[in-house]
């Protein structure tokens, strides 16, 4: 293309994004972003029809986490850039590369209080990566290419890009740059070698040493240098509740998430343990309980792409500053070069093995046939590997986490920062569209399922076919438990009533309900599911009194969980 | 809890002392004083920022500004390797026929400037360090104080240390 030509800000903005490989956006049209959506007749973007602005950032979130690459949603001016502030915030809790597009009032119009106007560049500076407000219609190329590449360098996030509809229509020449420079930002350093090395020495020196595996390690995609360490020097793998299955869950080192309501055997062992090499976690409150009782205890090693969280909330002995899969290299590389491989099981080897055996046997599980670690287990047992699970927030979600093992790495996603409901099924559908090879399952309870339903008609009409699992309790069960065990029993505003009714509800958008009852019939749903070419909802009733158990109750240390009885 | 003095090169764009002063609300820091500047390259603009914390808040402020794509460069100033002053102006009430001799005096020992001398009232613009600001202040007050306006702290570190 000649470099300058004169072409309309809407134009650009399709040019630029397809420059840089976008296939499709998610969205919803409106009055101040019409222009760019008249260039959809135009270019070879497909464009997928959200319901609600908000399940159109969770689609391109859900893209995101699974391609990688940003994922890419458009919203009006005013309340529909409003409604994306959610799916923004969740993006940014949770390191999801994303690149939002906002229409916005005519440049002259904006401070005048004009119809449909936000200042969303306001409202979403503190939970996006960066925003920008092209005033010129030339700015548009650098600015997408500068927004894409914000996104998803060093530790990913959403960029908003909120575009005045004059600056969309108006015609100037056009420079697509591929070089650029933005000075104050540095987003990789340079492979540590000297950390690394101490590193080494003092997991070596350790005698109950741990991995504990955050979101960053399935963000840099670092699963097999994780393995390799993790078998090399025989470390135990605890993982945060983000970085679930960054080490597959059925390896014989594997102990599964720590946490609020991580594994007993994971928290157990934590608890245990005299020094950890924590990558790619920034120990959230969720993940370690109180800080001051992990950090007094523990040495820590802390591999991190961001500065800033080095420090912030525990203080380490040893800093690894960097992409953590190029760090994780380096370590691997040192370890072969220092010949070091431990064959033998040491004692604490040893010990993390029985108490994992330990609880495999002993964790109380509710006796009925629709319990939920027995329905996660069948869906386990029949979904193949490479299948990618998200789900919503609550007790579903935790239950998932507890009895949904994890085989290949980085097949599992959640709303783990901002923890938002309604989050799972649209990301499954940004999820399905990176990989319409594998099958995917948004893990659903009704409660949150019920925020963003009305993305059954993208799933249908876009031919998007994801499966909706929801384990129904018709509570909102998180809210619920925690009325039962804080609240003395005055269960308020939880009781969901049975209503709607999933199954009439999917057949009404055209999609597949299935009610399963018993394990026979879930058997013979998920297979069901699986096999279908349309979206399906599978219900699944359960107890409304089960628990999440173990938990760790907020502001107590890991090694107080409280286990069931 | 320490005083810190943070020196914040910026690109001169517009929004970005809004961005700066949302990230210490948002993150729980506090300013005490803040003031900007263009510098002798028009693209860029300093901030200088004073604030209070332990030292791992200190030095959380200085890494979640860094981490900010709008700025350049981000120092934690050493006070005892910097030069730093603030301009005040007090308007300083006056009582009786020596209360406009004796205001003259003290802003002399503080090496400030007096203006606008009226019969009620006197202006004193002190240019100095938040300390002797203060230690002023405390002096002046016997006299009443009725207006008081600050820039907040200016700083540059000194050549060679």
């Amino acid at each position: 293309m000649n470099k300058m030509e004169s072409m309309t800000g809407a134009k650009a903005l399709m040019v630029a994004m397809e420059k840089e490989g976008v296939k499709q956006v998610f969205g919803l049209p409106g009055g101040a972003n019409l222009p760019m959506y008249d260039e959809f007749a135009r270019c070879d973007i497909r464009h997928i029809l959200a319901r609600h602005e908000q399940s159109a950032a969770h689609m391109a979130d859900g893209f995101g986490r699974v391609s990688k690459k940003p994922g890419v949603c458009f919203a009006t001016s005013g309340p529909g850039a409003t409604n994306i502030l959610t799916g923004i915030a969740t993006a940014q809790a949770d390191s999801s590369p994303m690149v939002a597009v906002t229409g916005q009032v005519p440049v002259a119009m904006i401070g005048k209080d004009a119809f449909q106007e936000s200042d969303i560049i306001g409202m979403a500076n503190p939970v996006v990566k960066y925003a920008f407000q092209p005033r010129k219609a030339g700015e548009i190329p650098e600015v997408v290419k500068k927004g894409f590449f914000i996104a998803k360098s060093g530790r990913p996030g959403p960029v908003l890009i909120d575009i005045p509809k004059d600056v969309q229509t108006n015609e100037e020449p056009m420079n697509f740059p591929d070089e650029f420079k933005i000075q104050g930002y540095h987003p990789w350093g340079d492979p540590d070698i000297v950390n690394v090395e101490k590193a080494i020495d003092m997991l070596l020196h350790a005698e109950k040493p741990i991995i504990l595996a955050g979101g960053g390690t399935i963000i840099s995609s670092a699963f097999a240098e994780l393995q390799s360490i993790a078998e090399t020097l025989m470390l135990p793998v605890v993982t945060t509740f983000k970085g679930k299955g960054a080490f597959p869950e059925n390896h014989p080192l594997s102990l599964g998430p720590i946490g609020m309501h991580g594994h007993a055997e994971a928290n157990k062992m934590m608890s245990e343990a005299d020094c950890v090499l924590a990558i790619g976690t920034r120990f959230s409150d969720r993940s370690v309980g109180t800080f001051e009782a992990f950090e007094k205890r523990l040495k820590i090693i802390h591999m991190d792409v961001d500065p800033a969280e080095i420090g912030k909330n525990q203080t380490a002995q040893i800093a690894v500053i960097g992409d953590v899969r190029v760090n994780l290299r380096v370590m691997v590389k040192l370890l072969l070069q220092r010949a070091i491989k431990k064959s033998e099981e040491s004692p604490w080897v040893k010990h993390v093995k029985e108490t994992k055996d330990y609880w495999k046997e002993n964790l109380k599980l509710h006796p009925g046939e629709m319990g939920a670690a027995k329905i996660l287990r069948k869906l386990r047992e029949i979904l193949p590997k490479e299948s990618i699970v998200t789900t919503e927030v609550g007790q579903h979600q935790m239950w998932a986490s507890l009895f949904y093992d994890v085989i290949q790495p980085g097949t599992f996603f959640s709303s783990t920062g901002l923890g938002t409901m309604g989050w799972g099924f649209p990301a499954a559908i940004g999820a399905k569209v990176a990989r319409p090879d594998v099958p995917v399952v948004d893990i659903a309870g009704d409660g949150s399922f019920a925020m963003t339903e009305n993305s059954l008609a993208t799933a249908v009409l876009e031919d998007i076919p994801v499966i909706v699992f929801i384990l129904n309790n018709s509570t909102l069960g998180m809210v619920a438990q925690w009325q039962r065990t804080f609240y003395g029993r005055r269960m308020i505003g939880v009781d969901q009533q049975s209503c709607p009714d999933y199954v009439k509800l999917a057949e009404s958008y055209g999609a597949q309900g299935i009610r399963a009852q018993s394990m026979d019939e879930l058997d013979k749903a998920i297979k069901t599911a699986i096999s279908s070419d349309v979206a399906t909802v599978i219900d699944i009733p359960i107890d409304p009194e089960e628990d999440v158990l173990p938990f760790v109750a907020p502001g107590t240390s890991l090694a107080d969980m409280i286990l069931p009885s | 809890m320490m005083w810190a003095i943070l020196s914040i090169l910026v690109e001169n764009k517009p929004g970005i002392l809004f961005k700066v002063t949302h990230l210490f609300r948002s993150r729980n820091f506090n300013i005490d004083s803040i003031s900007e500047g263009v510098t002798e390259n028009p693209n860029y603009s300093k901030m200088t920022i004073t604030t209070y914390g332990d030292e791992k808040q200190i030095n959380q402020i200085v890494k979640q500004l860094d981490k900010m794509i709008d700025t350049v460069k981000v120092e934690h100033l050493d006070e005892h390797k910097t030069v730093f002053r603030e301009l005040c102006l007090f308007k300083i009430k006056l009582s009786n026929a020596n209360d406009s001799m004796e205001v003259n005096k003290l802003a002399n020992a503080y090496g400030g400037k007096v203006h606008d001398v009226k019969k009620d009232s006197i202006m004193v613009e002190l240019t100095a360090t938040p300390d002797q600001i203060k230690a002023f202040e405390e002096l002046a007050k016997p006299f009443g104080i009725l207006d008081v306006a600050r820039t907040g702290v200016a700083a540059l570190q000194r050549s060679g240390v």
